[in-house]
């Protein structure tokens, strides 16, 4: 059973990084708005691509 | 697709809203400006859909100098920042001529606070669920080794999961202790005192039992415990910040600017509340006046719809008083203010907003009677609990152990999540039918409404006159004299006529009429002695006349129109038994005439603001639960009395943050209204009815000493995922 010395640490490290990730969306502001965020990524008014003999050349 | 593109030109290109009028500010005063990176930040009304998220911010992207122009869809904020030599306005009306109503924004601290909250509320649930399930990982090691397991490797797991428990339970409990601690300090108690109770007694007990190495620690209890709680904790501030960013509008609509005189003649835009009393004030032709004015100079006609609820324009001159709310029409007008702006109509109507408030606060909603029968069982039983197993003989630690258990498992998780999640589920449907409801209590209210009163100007009906008898060549013609005025009988006509051009030597005599000259003939629209007709013996509604030279008087006919739903609305609403009733500050004819097509009994016309609250008041008196819908500043009052309240889209910003709900569309939103909140009230005392009968199968296994924290899990998931679900049919049904 020794084995769990390890794999505890192991476990609660990887919650404190979900943990981790959630504190900074929270703090960076990534739930306020909710309703724009799912509008937002259905938008495709992005720039036109470069062309593609431009990029080989 | 030509109703698409016709959407698109103007307001939301979805159709989720109608384009919203802006009305007339000076946005200046509002710049906030740093190392020449000016900003302002403006609420947006009429942007529902990710369509008028691009079409606002693409068209403010172009406009030269903009650096950036971000939407928040979810609160209307637009905060746009830009450099260079463009002003506000020009920033404003390029919003404004999208189709959305733009007023300037800036946010107060009370709203910061209401944000901090809920946001410390979203990291404590968020550090909990991070220890739930860290705890169960090692709760079901101890469960699944159950009679295998070694005492010590139990005892070293059990006490990980304390050091881990410890931690959040003051971190994410503190929102428990703290409100726990207020109310016994004041010798109250609250929900949080229980609470907490069942927190320190789960957690003791288990530290006890650890120490001793007993087979039984219920770390993982408290913390589920306070993760469900603080879930319903968060929804239940989510909906209340909602609720109170409502009420931060009335704030938003006195930062308004306007144009003060200074003393050297010169107009200067100033914020509505730096006006003082004696200060003059430049009321230009389609501004809506924000301080009460005693008219010094000029005269113009002026639509007090707003504000008293007529909807005939009248003449205003020098000398007269002009209240706050009143749209000016057709004339530039000076005035001197008769107080700053918080000593207008407005503030006095702010008051009575108050008032309603405070009746409304006394309102105990179904939680909180669950609350108070629930905290006094639950104590008498696990105390009863605890002195039977003493005097049958078992040992003070088993009966205290027998005791905490009762506690712990009939703690009130689904009893704290029955309502909010309702709330929540039945506000997310009303908000994707275009109905955003204020405050989550309203449900409750709007589910016991048995009468009915409405508005009538804007509300029963349009709000806009329409004209009725049309004259082809006539209507041509006098469309020319019509189209330089905004008098709304004359936008009435242009709405017929259509587009065209405009006469020239247009001179507006207010009160009176339009003069111009069309192809060098002189013509006159205006009032029958104006314009030298008779008037007709018999008159419904306004009226215009229209001469020129050799041709007779031609009358035009106007009328206030219905909604085109209006009637079929509130002939279901009758035969769901509610009682109906006018209430409107226009005249005596006009609502007689409206309440005979309806076939409505009771009506009562030309009642002032307080009338309107007074009334009111009588029939909350009478035992009637009333339902107010209204949209003029003049019903804000009785909006905020009534039992429960309505304003449709396009009323004052006062009614609609005195309102429970603003509904946009068509009256036919009331029937979804009604039937939603019966919906949810319902589901409410389905989910309250369900935490009570989990009460009563645990209460008996916890008494008679058979829970093991295993069963305690189960138990508290499994009643809280019930409630969750039953909740969720509130949405099924609506589809």
């Amino acid at each position: 059973m020794t084995i769990i010395i390890y794999l505890i640490p192991v476990a609660l490290g990887l919650g404190l990084l979900g943990l981790g990730a959630f504190l900074w969306s929270v703090s960076t502001n990534q739930y306020d708005d909710l309703d724009g965020a799912a509008h937002r990524i259905l938008m495709d008014d992005d720039a036109p691509l470069p062309r593609r003999s431009k990029l080989s050349e | 697709m030509t109703m698409i593109t016709d959407a698109a030109a103007s307001g939301c290109p979805s159709g989720l809203a109608p384009p919203t009028p802006s009305q007339a500010s000076d946005f200046s005063a509002f710049v906030r400006e740093k190392k020449g990176l000016k900003t302002l930040t403006l609420s947006v009304r009429g942007a529902k859909c990710g369509g008028c998220l691009s079409k606002i911010e693409n068209k403010l992207s172009a406009v030269s100098g903009v650096q950036q122009a971000r939407m928040n869809l979810s609160n209307g904020k637009l905060q746009v920042a830009w450099t260079g030599a463009t002003t506000a306005d020009r920033i404003a009306d390029t919003v404004a001529a999208l189709g959305y109503g733009v007023s300037a924004f800036s946010e107060d601290s009370s709203a910061k606070a209401a944000k901090s909250e809920e946001r410390d509320l979203l990291i404590s649930m968020g550090v909990a669920a991070f220890a739930l399930a860290n705890v169960m990982l090692l709760s079901v090691s101890v469960w699944g080794g159950h009679g295998e397991m070694g005492e010590q490797t139990r005892t070293a797991l059990h006490g990980i999961s304390g050091l881990i428990a410890l931690p959040v339970l003051i971190f994410s409990g503190r929102h428990f202790f703290m409100s726990a601690f207020a109310a016994l300090r004041r010798g109250h108690a609250n929900m949080d005192v229980p609470i907490s109770l069942a927190l320190v007694l789960a957690f003791g007990v288990s530290v006890w039992e650890t120490a001793t190495g007993g087979a039984h620690a219920y770390f993982d209890a408290s913390i589920m415990l306070l993760c469900f709680l603080l879930i319903g904790r968060f929804l239940d501030a989510r909906l209340r910040r909602q609720t109170q960013a409502a009420a931060h509008e009335l704030a938003a609509l006195q930062n308004r600017s306007l144009n003060r005189i200074g003393a050297d003649g010169r107009a200067e835009a100033i914020r509505a509340d730096e006006v003082q009393k004696g200060d003059r004030i430049l009321l230009a032709a389609g501004e809506r006046a924000v301080v009460d004015l005693k008219i010094t100079q000029g005269m113009s006609g002026i639509d007090e719809s707003m504000v008293s609820g007529e909807s005939l324009p009248r003449t205003i001159g020098s000398g007269e008083t002009l209240y706050a709310g009143s749209l000016n029409l057709d004339q530039p007008l000076t005035g001197e203010a008769l107080g700053p702006a918080s000593d207008s109509l407005l503030s006095q109507i702010a008051d009575m907003l108050e008032a309603g408030e405070q009746k409304r606060a006394r309102y105990r909603q179904i939680a909180d009677k669950a609350v108070a029968l629930y905290v006094p069982f639950v104590h008498t039983t696990a105390a009863l609990a605890f002195v039977a197993w003493l005097m049958m003989g078992a040992s003070a630690h088993q009966a205290v152990l027998i005791a905490v258990s009762t506690l712990i498992i009939t703690c009130p998780c689904a009893l704290a999540l029955a309502a909010p999640v309702a709330q929540v589920v039945a506000s997310g449907s009303l908000f994707k039918q275009g109905i955003f409801l204020r405050s989550g209590d309203a449900l409750e209210r709007l589910a016991e409404i048995d009468h009915l009163v409405l508005d009538k100007t804007g509300t029963l009906t349009l709000g806009t006159p329409r004209l009725v008898s049309a004259h082809g060549e006539e209507l041509q013609l006098a469309a020319h004299l019509a189209r330089a005025s905004r008098h709304p009988l004359s936008r009435a006509i242009v709405e017929t006529a259509g587009p065209g051009s405009i006469a020239d030597d247009i001179r507006e005599h207010p009160g009176l009429g339009v003069e111009g000259s069309v192809n060098s003939q002189s013509y006159r629209l205006g009032s029958a002695e104006w314009v030298g007709a008779s008037a007709p013996v018999s008159q419904t509604g306004p009226s215009l006349w229209f001469v020129g030279p050799d041709m007779k008087p031609v009358l035009f006919e106007f009328e206030d129109q219905l909604q085109s739903d209006a009637s079929e609305t509130l002939a279901a609403l009758k035969q769901r038994g509610l009682g109906l009733e006018i209430l409107s500050g226009d005249r005596g004819e006009a609502v007689s005439k409206i309440a005979n097509t309806l076939a409505i009994e009771t009506w009562h016309a030309q009642v002032s603001p307080t009338g309107k609250a007074d009334r009111l008041d009588a029939l909350r008196a009478a035992g009637k639960k009333v339902l107010m819908v209204g949209d003029g500043l003049n019903d804000a009052g009785a909006l905020a009395l009534a039992h429960a309240s309505l304003a449709p889209g396009g009323a004052m910003d006062v009614s609609q943050s005195a309102s429970d709900a603003v509904y946009s569309g068509g009256l036919g939103a009331l029937q979804t209204v009604l039937s939603v909140s019966k919906r949810t009230k319902n589901v409410m005392l389905q989910n309250f009815g369900l935490a009570a009968a989990y009460n009563c199968v645990a209460v008996p296994i916890a008494v008679t000493g058979h829970v093991t924290p295993l069963i305690a899990a189960i138990a508290m998931s499994a009643s809280s995922l019930i409630v969750t679900l039953n909740a969720l049919r509130i949405k099924g049904a609506l589809t």
